[in-house]
């Protein structure tokens, strides 16, 4: 078992005709994730490395049973193609795009609270894999191995270190989330908590977080107070300057708040085992197994 | 992005909120003329002449100044235009003040705090007012925050009646002030909107003898996200001197880089190794020179292009090359390196790191390059040999 994705999924892509979006269905194509579909207005009709393209997603739905998508649209256009996957009820949303602005996704955020039968992940993220089965999203597929360790990060590169690392101490993953370094996004830490708590095929978890806003001193809330598995954390940006994004549009600290001390405090208040180095994260894990 | 205060006030004007009259000034000799004019038109001596930077702060660092008269006005221009002003938000080498705002001085009854931010806990704009105007209000959240009032707009249906009211009661404003203030929080809720601010402050927002509320300081931040809308007015209103010329240079170059204080250059695919490349070369007692995230589909060019950007900067005394390739391929890295360092000439010690894709095609391309680059099979062992080399 796994959360989210496992090899039952269909996915849909959005944006799968331009240039990114082409290379990265490739590539899940190859990892063995069935692409059932690609959504690109006005190029309905035509396929695509054999993948059907419709020019809505209700038709993508109503034609293939697709029941997750990944977004690869341009940042004008991405919040748009969210809630048209919202009003074709997919279950999973992926979006990969960066550079989304805040205005958009705090209205596409109010529209997914008013439903429930849309889960967004991302945006500005690598996406969601279970290894084996299925890979949506950018992440390089071969660092990856089947088995029990959950993984959620608000940073790509991170993820893929952490599982790299994982992978060479001979410790498989369950799934791996990457839910995005931007202010304002569809899934946060304890949503994936929450599924990785129930899920009876995950022994414990890797958190990473990073500076700005207070969704890991929530994580750690949520963790001290319901998770029942063992937890390994890193929080990136200690060294960071206040004032300065760090990139990611989210990874800023301002008004004395955000900062990794705190973050990596709240955890390990919570019984999390903070990694004092982000080479560290894999055998902090080994040693909670 | 940032704008300076002049231009947020322009932009007020726009969007029908009130602000003092004023003229923006590239000189001494400008503001001179500025105060006159505004002195003949307001029928009072007293102007403020105001430095314009892109930081807070500017009061206390003696940027900003109430005079009487044409000449101290003139003398007022003149001691700050071409200082250099150090704040709390400008770091320890400051800002030269390169313009100026000479603006009508007012009768003031009261100062308030008003800001509209991009709130993360409630996903939503929320609006804060409060009676602690011209205060620092991280102060104010800190020791009394019930002086704050909160409220959140929900974007289906726009900032509502009721919670300009509960604002406007908040801050114990008469019937006339309420209704001056509705009006320019309207205003305000409809700019930050429009505009894709992701900060709009007012500090303070000053209420006058004849219950007007004015907007005393305007300070707008916009979201860079939003650039694509707005391309023609926010480089009409872009300041480059304002901005570190290294960070325009590798913005242009789609590259996000920020300059640090210390010696040991970085370069690496991603926002969050990159920050944790730097906290690990300070966890083995380095000092990171600059945080650069090459992101995801960097070229060839773009990695020659950081190098040139890492070595501007004399400080430098050894690189950190850390990618971790998923989309960012090992190979294209690889000869990016092997092209900067020759163009280049590098004299410093250079650590690469490679993993992910395509890392076996990468570390050929280092090892038959025949050039003098350590490499390290891990984050951690790559960070301490540069720290090591680095030392010399």
């Amino acid at each position: 078992m796994s959360i989210l994705v496992d090899k039952n999924t269909r996915l849909v892509v959005q944006g799968m005709t331009g240039s990114v979006g082409q290379f990265h269905t490739e590539q899940m194509l190859a990892y063995g994730t069935k692409v059932v579909a690609g959504c690109t207005p006005g190029k309905g009709g035509q396929s695509l490395m054999d993948v059907p393209i419709y020019d809505t997603m209700r038709d993508v739905v109503k034609q293939t049973g697709a029941n997750a998508s990944c977004i690869f649209v341009p940042p004008p256009f991405a919040a748009d193609a969210i809630l048209e996957a919202v009003d074709a009820e997919v279950p999973l949303v992926v979006c990969i795009t960066e550079g989304i602005p805040v205005m958009d996704m705090i209205k596409a955020r109010r529209v997914l609270d008013s439903q429930d039968k849309t889960r967004l992940v991302g945006p500005n993220c690598p996406g969601v894999i279970t290894p084996d089965q299925c890979k949506i999203g950018i992440m390089p597929g071969h660092v990856h191995k089947a088995g029990r360790v959950g993984v959620v990060s608000k940073s790509g590169t991170l993820t893929y270190e952490a599982v790299g690392q994982l992978t060479a101490l001979g410790i498989g993953q369950s799934t791996a989330v990457g839910i995005g370094g931007d202010p304002i996004n569809g899934t946060d830490f304890i949503d994936v908590l929450k599924q990785f708590n129930d899920d009876p095929n995950t022994d414990g978890v890797i958190l990473i977080g990073e500076i700005g806003g207070n969704a890991e001193e929530q994580a750690a809330a949520w963790i001290k107070e319901h998770f029942k598995k063992p937890v390994a954390g890193f929080i990136a940006g200690r060294t960071a300057p206040p004032g300065k994004r760090m990139g990611h549009a989210g990874a800023i600290i301002s008004g004395g708040k955000g900062t990794a001390d705190a973050k990596i405090e709240a955890l390990e208040d919570a019984g999390v085992k903070v990694a004092p180095t982000p080479s560290d994260m894999g055998t902090t894990l080994q040693s909670l197994l | 992005m940032n704008i300076h205060e002049y231009q947020a006030k322009e932009l007020y004007r726009k969007y029908g909120i009130p602000v003092p009259k004023g003229i923006a000034c590239m000189s001494p000799a400008e503001a001179t003329v500025a105060a006159k004019k505004l002195i003949d038109e307001t029928g009072n001596e007293v102007v403020v002449v105001k430095a314009q930077i892109h930081a807070g702060g500017r009061g206390k660092a003696g940027g900003v100044k109430v005079v009487k008269g044409v000449n101290a006005a003139t003398a007022a221009a003149n001691e700050i235009f071409g200082k250099t002003l150090i704040t709390h938000q400008t770091g320890p080498e400051g800002k030269v003040v390169q313009r100026l705002l000479v603006e009508q001085g007012l009768a003031i009854k009261s100062e308030l705090y008003l800001a509209l931010v991009v709130d993360r806990e409630s996903r939503r704009i929320a609006i804060m007012a409060s009676t602690e105007g011209g205060m620092d209000i991280e102060e104010v959240a800190a020791s009394t925050p019930e002086k704050i009032h909160t409220i959140a707009i929900d974007p289906a249906v726009g900032l509502q009646g009721y919670q300009v009211r509960q604002l406007a009661f908040g801050l114990g404003l008469s019937k006339q002030e309420q209704k001056n203030f509705s009006k320019l929080l309207g205003g305000l809720a409809k700019l930050f909107e429009k505009e894709d601010c992701s900060i709009a402050e007012i500090n303070p927002l000053i209420l006058t003898e004849d219950e007007q509320v004015i907007a005393l300081d305007a300070k707008v931040n916009f979201d860079s996200n939003a650039e694509f809308r707005h391309r023609a007015f926010w480089d009409s209103v872009r300041d480059l001197s304002e901005e570190a010329p290294t960070e325009t240079e590798a913005k242009e170059a789609g590259l996000s880089f920020i300059q640090l204080d210390g010696n040991i250059g970085c370069l690496v695919n991603g926002a969050g190794l990159a920050m944790s490349t730097m906290d690990t070369i300070k966890y083995y007692g380095g000092e990171p020179a600059n945080f650069l995230d090459v992101g995801g589909g960097a070229s060839q060019e773009a990695v020659t292009q950081a190098f040139r950007i890492i070595l501007e900067s004399d400080a430098v005394q050894g690189i950190f090359v850390n990618i971790f390739g998923g989309i960012m391929r090992c190979d294209t890295i690889a000869n990016g390196v092997v092209a900067a360092t020759k163009e280049l000439g590098l004299t410093v010690p250079l650590v690469v790191r490679l993993e992910g894709t395509k890392v076996e095609e990468g570390r050929m391309i280092l090892d038959s390059s025949g050039l003098a680059i350590t490499s390290a099979a891990t984050m951690a062992e790559g960070a301490k040999k540069i720290v090591e080399l680095a030392k010399g």
